[in-house]
């Protein structure tokens, strides 16, 4: 594969932003806009960069393993997909429509790339502490990736596996966490207030990166930085909800909404003559 | 691997369900290098000290998380291995139903999900560590096999069964020490086919866990009543063996089922629900425990109480029987 450069980083995650406000309009129902938004570049910088995978051969035994654990996520995930040349537009643009493989949350398909179910929040670190002390065992190369949301950090199933991926020292783990501090009803810190995300890992024996989820450079860099001896790796990456879109930027309704035609136009012509580049 | 004879038996009783478990899910893991036994910090209480001191690196405790034991479960079966993950059978198939129901049954990951202890034998422990509800929870996830052997012989059958078998399974242990034997010398075991135990022509009872040899019991005392008994012994509660039910209900004139499990939701609402489809089928008595968190007491005190050994089954199934003639 092909590595993207940063500035190609920056074009692919502005037509993954075009990708999702485009099915988004056309399947003519509400979405989770907001959180698929705020996602956007770091799901660029995995599947432009930094995920080894085979698109030709997406069960290849060898390919780093990515779960999406906030599968209302998936906007920002199937854009990815398509965008990254995995899946085609056909199955891309059956999105929520009967018998699609492709809905609301992810549902496993290895051929399409999707490694798990999810939907249910809390679940994906697990399965991916799993997956990774597999790949231990078996001493096998590949690193296992999980995307999680902050608001789903409320659930106590998470903290079960951040202990557990510290205390089996899972340094071929890495977990990223699209902090856009804001859940379905509203502000987070006013509803269940995470506070200091990173050295909550930190405290539990991960090497934790704080970083400015939109800002291509701090994500490859923290994605690629080496790996320290023993411990999983959290990207906790600070992100705008509905990021590229002004009306959606920090407004929680975009949570999960239905675009109108002038929704759209709105958010496509703002996509397109995006002021976001390459910050440094 | 493993020979029933009349005196392994014996002491596979005194050992109980928890202990020869221990040495099933030992004897299995020696031809199977991929298996791997997970534990929620109850290892030595589910019979698993050999084990992970015979195979450090196939044991796995988890800590007192069993939610996360049943994601990080799916995540090793999903790269191959052939994972046991074990707790007491509230927290594992109630605490962590929503992992089970979204890894083994949406994902259908390869792992085996085993409840020690379930039913009353946690005795004096109380109602918080029972296992009464969990065959209902279990048995409604789509795609999980829900399994409860009916003496320790059967637990190597199973667990033997379990460790060869591509898919998510539930498998219910009931019991404590010294449970009497069904099994004493060898037999044929399949997930999924009911055994008979005993013909019989007026009442069919069928059973499972524990609750087989007290069935048989009971249809002793009744034959000497000159009524006919058959047993079934249903160790595959999901999917149910339909043939088996299919034959008895055309010759009974009552069904009976009986379960160390709530009334609600078990074997006897999974055949319930199955017979109820036919035109002209004989009446049906669930025996179980009631819709209750009652007071606690010794084991036998319990069964004895619910009317789950076998005088009071022949009891109560003769006042039923009775009274249908009527």
């Amino acid at each position: 594969m092909d590595k993207m450069s940063y500035s190609e980083i920056v074009d692919m995650a502005k037509l993954m932003r075009l990708k999702m406000l485009e099915i988004s309009y056309n399947c003519a129902s509400s979405t989770h806009l907001g959180g698929g938004l705020s996602m956007t570049e770091m799901m660029a910088c995995l599947y432009a960069r930094i995920l080894r995978h085979d698109k030709k051969n997406p069960r290849w035994e060898g390919r780093d393993r990515f779960i999406l654990s906030k599968g209302h996520g998936v906007l920002g995930y199937f854009s990815a997909l398509v965008s990254a040349g995995i899946i085609s537009d056909e199955i891309y643009n059956t999105f929520q429509t009967n018998e699609s493989d492709l809905i609301a949350h992810p549902v496993m398909n290895l051929n399409l790339s999707i490694e798990s179910s999810n939907g249910s929040l809390g679940q994906g670190l697990s399965m991916a502490v799993g997956i990774a002390l597999a790949a231990k065992k078996k001493n096998a190369a590949f690193t296992t990736y999980v995307l999680m949301g902050d608001g789903e950090c409320n659930e106590g199933s998470v903290w079960e596996a951040v202990m557990s991926a510290g205390q089996l020292h899972l340094d071929n783990l890495v977990a990223m966490v699209d902090y856009n501090k804001f859940q379905s009803d509203g502000v987070a810190d006013q509803i269940m207030n995470l506070g200091d995300l990173a050295n909550k890992f930190r405290a539990f024996g991960w090497d934790a990166h704080d970083i400015d989820g939109h800002n291509i450079i701090e994500l490859v860099n923290s994605l690629e930085a080496p790996k320290v001896e023993g411990k999983p790796r959290v990207i906790v990456a600070n992100t705008i909800k509905g990021k590229g879109v002004s009306f959606m930027e920090g407004n929680n309704e975009w949570h999960h909404n239905r675009l109108t035609k002038a929704n759209f136009d709105l958010a496509v012509a703002e996509v397109s003559n995006s002021a976001i580049t390459l910050e440094r | 691997m493993f020979d029933i004879t009349p005196t392994n038996a014996r002491q596979w009783s005194r050992l109980g369900s928890r202990g020869v478990f221990g040495q099933a899910i030992l004897a299995v893991a020696e031809n199977n290098p991929e298996m791997i036994v997970i534990s929620a910090d109850l290892g030595n209480s589910s019979g698993l000290d050999r084990f992970k001191k015979t195979y450090p690196d196939k044991f796995l405790n988890i800590g007192i998380a069993e939610q996360n034991m049943i994601g990080v479960a799916s995540g090793l079966a999903k790269e191959g291995f052939n994972v046991f993950a074990t707790s007491f059978a509230p927290f594992i198939s109630m605490r962590a139903s929503e992992q089970i129901r979204m890894n083994l049954g949406y994902m259908e990951m390869n792992v085996k999900a085993v409840a020690i202890g379930s039913g009353i034998s946690m005795a004096f422990l109380g109602n918080s560590h029972y296992g009464i509800e969990d065959a209902a929870v279990m048995r409604s996830i789509p795609n999980l096999t829900v399994v409860s052997p009916a003496d320790c012989a059967e637990i190597f059958k199973v667990v033997e069964a379990a460790s060869k078998f591509k898919g998510p399974m539930y498998i219910r242990l009931t019991g404590a020490v010294n449970n009497p034997p069904v099994y004493t010398e060898d037999y044929q075991f399949e997930i999924g086919r009911a055994i008979t135990l005993k013909e019989g022509y007026d009442i069919n009872i069928v059973a499972c866990g524990t609750m087989v040899y007290e069935s048989l019991e009971a249809a002793k005392i009744l034959e000497e009543q000159g009524i006919s008994v058959g047993v079934v012994n249903m160790h595959t509660i999901k999917p149910l063996d339909a043939q088996v039910i299919n034959k008895i209900i055309r010759k009974s004139k009552l069904l009976v089922t009986i379960e160390e499990h709530s009334v609600i939701g078990g074997l006897g609402s999974a055949v319930a629900e199955y017979a109820c489809q036919f035109k002209d089928i004989p009446p049906q008595l669930r025996l179980g425990l009631p819709d209750a968190f009652g007071k606690t007491g010794e084991y036998r005190y319990l069964l004895e109480k619910y009317g789950l050994v076998g005088s009071k089954i022949a009891e109560n199934i003769k006042i039923f029987f009775n009274n249908l003639k009527c």
